[in-house]
């Protein structure tokens, strides 16, 4: 089973166009803002039967998403877990490997993070007490992967089933500690201790947002590069469309599985630190934003390129804050995002499919 | 800890396994066959979320309990449809329409549930058991198993004739061929398309109906997000269940079994964490993959779309 | 059941020329950008051996897809019993009679043969096992095939699985049997039981389509030949004609139908001044005592001694599947040995890895091109440097330098004639002759001191064969040392200056290619095939 690179493709089970024929970009632009406007309309519908006017609620969830300051900001806050997220999955999609252990090692991460900070915040300065806590979380998410990697690598294991495996445990693991570990005893509410604003993450020029979106956007973009452009990402690309013949090139598959399995799941686990040291301040018993299942659409819409990953999480960011607030009021629950998300990635892999069907009738 | 081997605690213990494992049993029986003719349905998480909302919804609005399972295993297929046209007959790629259908679906009836009932969660009443004479008496298997639901007993029967099914008919064998070597059914005058369909609208109606139980036998209520994970537990019980229906029921009940010991551990006076007996089942698969990781097999065109005339 | 009433059939034996059972008219079908197959006219008789003559790219298997069900032609028509019929799956196929060995095998490896052969009934009926005892018996017996029914069918070796095909499409009441390229995984032997078994059937009044690319036994084999060349039909040797040639002049037809342009010569290899190598010096390569054991079944290696001296070519022939593959894979460093030693040039490599054997030197070509040699989704360029990842000049610091890769590969495509619309094709788009030339270039670049050619130009048309050899050759003559494992005993004649014979995993003999060399290779061979059966 394969991600999709084997076969030259991501969504489809066809060839992805690629930029090389002229009218590449645009065609691609069209292909994908061509479904997003449909899953609008067709979402806008919906919101009909439900008794609200669309427009209104679109025009709630721009203006709180992205046409007002705080919520910009707002929106631009939430991209840099989302963006380090994204970088994780592209890194073991690209590989070949299905880590579906997402909110598993996000969570893991995070409560670690969220437990080390205020600990460590008596004995260090602050700054270094956010990078170890930071590495921490990313060690933490390495860790929570080591054994679906390990199986993988060695004993042929499916990871389908391990990272899952692993995820469940992981999301309990995490309640467990928050619950009996790293209990705040001073809140009546199970949570860990909270980081004083102060010091988490710095704000960025003087607004809201913090250097999350940087170490975010820094990890996507650090990822793009290596696998597009560099011989340990062209050797991760190898093992990932075909294992057989990486071994015959004389790559170290199984020792290349355990990297990728490590560098996806230390990102991850970085990005739950990175939720929690400039977002939450703690982590709450039961709390999982369960951002796994958003991602993983938004990796894809995005052919799983690091790039285009920026301004999918983006749009996911603005929606689902836009929609925080239309919740509140237009009354449309904010799970609404979720249906939107799932139309336009339905749509899309399906354009897609259809696009090719027509350029394959046209070559011939 | 002395309450732990007595009756009270067993019998809780057992019927709770009973309660919690049926809809993991339905949704590992349906992706079993799903994953046999090579389609691995990530999607049947939304498919159960539908149909346990359609199961209770008409179940609250009729009054019945069967209907609502009706409704249940119809809900489930309904989303299995999306599923067939894009990825069965059109090759699109299995797991992200099916992580689409479950993120869709999850917000889809928690918005509907939402406009429905509002803020109001509206209770179903326990449904009656037919108990079954004489095996019902006996202390502790009595009540777990043979005082049950009508449904109960059809969900554990379905065990044996999926196996027949499986094993005796030549249906079994084209699912085989489907999942391994698709091309080679093709060759044979079966339509590998419309075998594969079969089993993944069947894999849309077990967890309709898995999903129809959860709401209205075991919760009795319809909450947003309420099968928690459920289908994807389902997908693994399928995955390590090697094509045996009978492997998934056991998977079932160890998982339900694993769910019901905080309650059973409440009735016997003790206090263990949720969160600690929740990770039991999980760590139990990981323990069995480490020790048998070498053997896990599963079919060889599992995921791979099927497209007549390449290979 | 099927095949009693096929046995049951009158032994008709029609008059030649009686009406087609099936017929093409103007058959076309195109592909993206490939026209497979244009304006074909065929005409299949009962009690014929139609044989279907073309290069790899000729049309062959379009045609049998066509045949089949699996495609559907754009143009022309396929008339069977004389009324124009539409063949829109491989059900409808079969319901007509047509019945197909496949070229690559189509059995569910997972499944056992009987279950294998039980696949097209009735859904909800329990499999008729006792009933497929009884017709598969009748089979064997009448045909000389035979098979264990309870074998699970991923185990076989491939000329199993081939007979499995066969009896599948004899259960069937199959008027109409096509054998694509059955021969290429048949021993010489094989070889010849298949044309018995086409010959007894043709008796029975079937009429049989037989698909290869060789010469000798669409000649031997055939009642009447077809040729197609780059997707049309280029000339139709008729029986009557065929049998009034002599092999000479057939040959010479049947050559210049073929490849217009190409002067028959007779033999598709290169002629070779057989050399004395000169083995006083130390070998470059020695083998001692090394076993592999073999995967999941297969023939592992035992006891293996071997040398190789620089500049001379080992041929290592033997049937396939005898462990000639565990042996490449050792010396590249793909496995890791159980026991024994190897050397080269003077150094113990046994704990190197792939990539460090690179370095000195080896390189292995393997026969497995799509599978394992490339990345079928990778552009050309890529796969021209997958086994120099990393590598100064092409990366520098890790990081990649596009545009010395694309010079590179431009290089390398012209001088191994790679023909590919860019070199930022997928490979995989590319024919198997292209590819093969591709891997030779791959394994050639830098410093090769031993290359390991595995079935170098096993599924290759006659053209790329010709040039494969030469490259061989010449690659010998450049002082490199060769191993080539063949299944082909003509070409390890052709090209070897010694020769080892492979079977059951060990070395059953290793001899100088002298003219006689011939006779007591194929002794050897068949020796351990007997023993092996």
């Amino acid at each position: 089973m394969n991600t999709g690179e084997a076969d030259g493709n991501v969504i489809a089970a066809v060839d992805a166009p690629t930029a090389e024929d002229g009218s590449g970009v645009i065609h691609i632009l069209l292909l994908t803002v061509g479904p997003i406007v449909l899953a609008l309309v067709i979402s806008g519908a919906l919101l009909l039967i439900l008794g609200v006017n669309p427009l209104t609620y679109y025009a709630v969830v721009l203006e709180r998403g992205l046409f007002t300051s705080l919520g910009l900001e707002q929106s631009i806050t939430r991209m840099g877990p989302l963006l380090l997220v994204a970088a994780g999955l592209i890194v073991a999609f690209r590989a070949g490997i299905w880590n579906l252990g997402v909110d598993g090692q996000f969570l893991l991460g995070a409560v670690l993070a969220a437990a080390s900070a205020p600990a460590l915040a008596h004995a260090l300065p602050p700054a270094l007490v956010l990078l170890a806590s930071a590495i921490l979380a990313a060690i933490v998410g390495v860790v929570w992967s080591l054994l679906p990697a390990l199986l993988r690598a060695y004993h042929g294991v499916n990871e389908i089933i391990t990272t899952l495996m692993m995820t469940f445990l992981g999301t309990s693991l995490a309640n467990v500690l928050v619950k009996l570990m790293f209990l705040d005893p001073a809140t009546t509410v199970p949570q860990t201790r909270t980081l004083p604003v102060d010091d988490r993450l710095p704000r960025l020029f003087g607004t809201t947002i913090n250097a999350g979106l940087l170490i975010g956007l820094l990890a996507i973009v650090g990822v793009q590069i290596m696998m597009a452009h560099t011989a340990f990402g062209l050797k991760l690309r190898t093992v990932g469309a075909n294992p057989v013949a990486a071994a015959h090139a004389g790559l170290p598959v199984a020792w290349l599985t355990v990297l990728v399995f490590a560098l996806s799941a230390g990102l991850i686990g970085l990005a739950g630190a990175v939720e929690v040291l400039g977002i939450q301040g703690n982590v709450r018993a039961d709390w999982n934003p369960a951002y796994g299942l958003a991602v993983i659409p938004l990796v894809f819409l995005a052919r799983l390129n690091g790039y285009a990953a920026i301004a999918f999480v983006f749009l996911f960011s603005v929606l689902s804050i836009g929609g925080e607030s239309a919740a509140r009021r237009v009354g449309v629950p904010t799970f609404f995002t979720l249906v939107l998300i799932a139309l336009i990635m339905i749509i899309l892999a399906t354009v897609e499919y259809a696009d090719q069907r027509a350029r394959a009738g046209r070559a011939s | 800890m002395e309450g732990l081997l007595q009756v009270p605690f067993l019998t809780a213990l057992l019927a709770g396994a009973v309660t919690a494992g049926i809809p993991l049993l339905l949704a590992g029986l349906g992706e079993q066959m799903s994953e046999k003719a090579g389609v691995l349905n990530v999607g049947i998480e939304g498919m159960m979320l539908g149909g346990a909302y359609a199961g209770f919804l008409t179940a609250i609005s009729s009054g019945s309990i069967w209907l609502g399972f009706l409704a249940g295993a119809c809900g489930g297929a309904l989303v299995a449809v999306p599923m067939v046209i894009l990825c069965v007959q059109r090759g699109l790629n299995q797991i992200v329409i099916g992580i689409g259908l479950t993120l869709g679906l999850e917000g889809l009836t928690a918005i509907l549930h939402h406009v429905q009932f509002s803020r109001t969660y509206p209770r179903l009443a326990r449904v009656e058991t037919l108990p079954i004479p004489l095996l019902s008496d006996i202390p502790i298997l009595g009540p777990a198993l043979f005082d049950r639901h009508p449904f109960v007993y059809l969900a554990f029967l379905l065990v044996p004739a999926l196996a027949i099914l499986y094993r005796g008919t030549n249906f079994g064998l084209w699912l085989r061929a489907a999942g391994d070597r698709p091309a080679a059914l093709d060759v044979t005058g079966i339509d590998v398309i419309a075998t594969r369909t079969v089993a993944v609208i069947f894999t849309g109606l077990m967890a309709g109906l898995g999903g129809a139980f959860l709401a209205n036998v075991g919760a009795g209520i319809f909450v947003p997000f309420m099968t928690h994970g459920d289908g994807f537990i389902g997908v693994v019980l399928a995955m390590l269940a090697r094509g045996r229906a009978a492997s998934v029921l056991a998977g079932a009940m160890i998982f339900g079994g694993c769910l019901s010991l905080t309650t059973a551990f409440q009735i016997a006076g003790v206090n263990v964490p949720t969160d600690v007996i929740q990770m039991l089942p999980f760590a139990t698969v990981m323990v069995v993959l480490i020790v048998f990781g070498r053997q896990a097999s599963l079919p060889v065109a599992l995921g791979l779309p099927y497209v007549r005339g390449e290979r | 059941m099927p095949a009693d009433t096929l046995m049951a059939k009158p032994h008709a034996r029609p008059q030649p020329l009686a009406a087609p059972l099936v017929a093409l008219r103007g058959i076309g079908k195109r592909f993206a950008n490939v026209v497979a197959n244009e304006s074909i006219d065929l005409e299949l008789r009962a009690g014929e051996v139609h044989v279907l003559l073309g290069e790899n790219g000729a049309g062959k298997s379009t045609l049998v897809a066509l045949l089949s069900g699996l495609l559907q032609p754009d143009a022309g028509q396929i008339i069977v019993d004389g009324s124009p019929m539409r063949i829109l799956s491989p059900g409808a196929a079969l319901a007509l009679g047509i019945g197909t060995v496949f070229q690559h095998v189509m059995l569910s490896p997972a499944l056992t043969v009987a279950e294998n052969l039980l696949l097209g009934q009735g859904w909800w009926r329990r499999p008729a096992r006792a009933a497929l005892d009884q017709a598969v018996g009748a089979i064997a017996r009448d045909f000389g095939l035979n098979v264990d029914l309870d074998a699970v069918t991923g185990e076989l070796s491939l000329g199993e699985q081939q007979q499995v095909e066969i009896i599948r499409g004899l259960l069937r009441q199959t008027r109409l049997l096509i054998f694509d390229e059955s021969t290429s995984m048949l021993t010489p032997q094989g070889i010849e039981e298949l044309g018995a078994l086409m010959r007894r059937l043709v008796e029975r009044g079937l009429a049989i389509v037989f698909i290869t690319h060789k010469l000798d036994e669409a000649r031997r084999f055939g009642d009447r030949i077809t040729v197609l060349r780059l997707g049309r039909k280029v000339g139709e040797i008729s029986s009557e004609r065929l049998e009034a040639l002599d092999d000479a002049s057939a040959h010479q037809e049947i050559v210049s139908l073929m490849f217009e342009t190409i002067k028959a010569t007779g033999e598709a290899v290169v002629g070779k001044e057989r050399k004395r190598v000169a083995m006083s010096g130390k070998p470059l390569l020695e083998l001692r005592d090394i076993t592999v054991t073999g995967q999941s079944g297969s023939t592992g290696i035992e006891a293996i001694s071997l040398s190789v001296w620089p500049g001379e070519v080992l041929g290592i022939a033997g049937i396939d599947g005898n462990g000639q593959k565990l042996i490449a894979e050792a010396i590249a460093g793909q496995r890791r040995l159980d026991s024994g030693k190897i050397t080269f040039g003077g150094i113990a490599i046994d704990n190197l890895d792939v990539g460090a054997r690179r370095k000195l030197g080896i390189r292995y070509l393997t026969d497995d091109r799509l599978s394992e040699g490339s990345v079928a989704a990778f552009a050309v360029s890529a796969n021209l440097l997958l086994k120099e990842i990393g590598k100064e000049p092409f990366w520098s610091r890790g990081f990649t330098r596009t545009a010395v890769i694309d010079v590179h590969a431009n290089a390398q495509v012209k001088e191994f004639d790679v023909r590919t619309p860019s070199i930022r094709t997928p490979i995989g788009k590319l024919s198997g002759g292209n590819i093969q030339k591709a891997l030779l270039a791959r394994e050639l670049f830098g410093d090769a001191r031993l290359v390991i050619f595995s079935k170098p130009t096993y599924g290759l048309d006659y053209n790329n064969i010709v040039t494969s050899r030469r490259r061989i050759a010449e690659v010998g003559a450049r002082g490199i040392a060769v191993i080539l494992i063949s299944t082909d005993l003509e070409e390890i004649l052709a090209l070897s200056d010694r020769i080892a014979v492979m079977s059951r995993g060990r070395i059953a003999g290793i001899l100088e290619n002298t003219g006689d060399a011939r006779l007591a290779v194929g002794g050897l061979m068949v020796g351990g095939a007997l023993e092996h059966g």
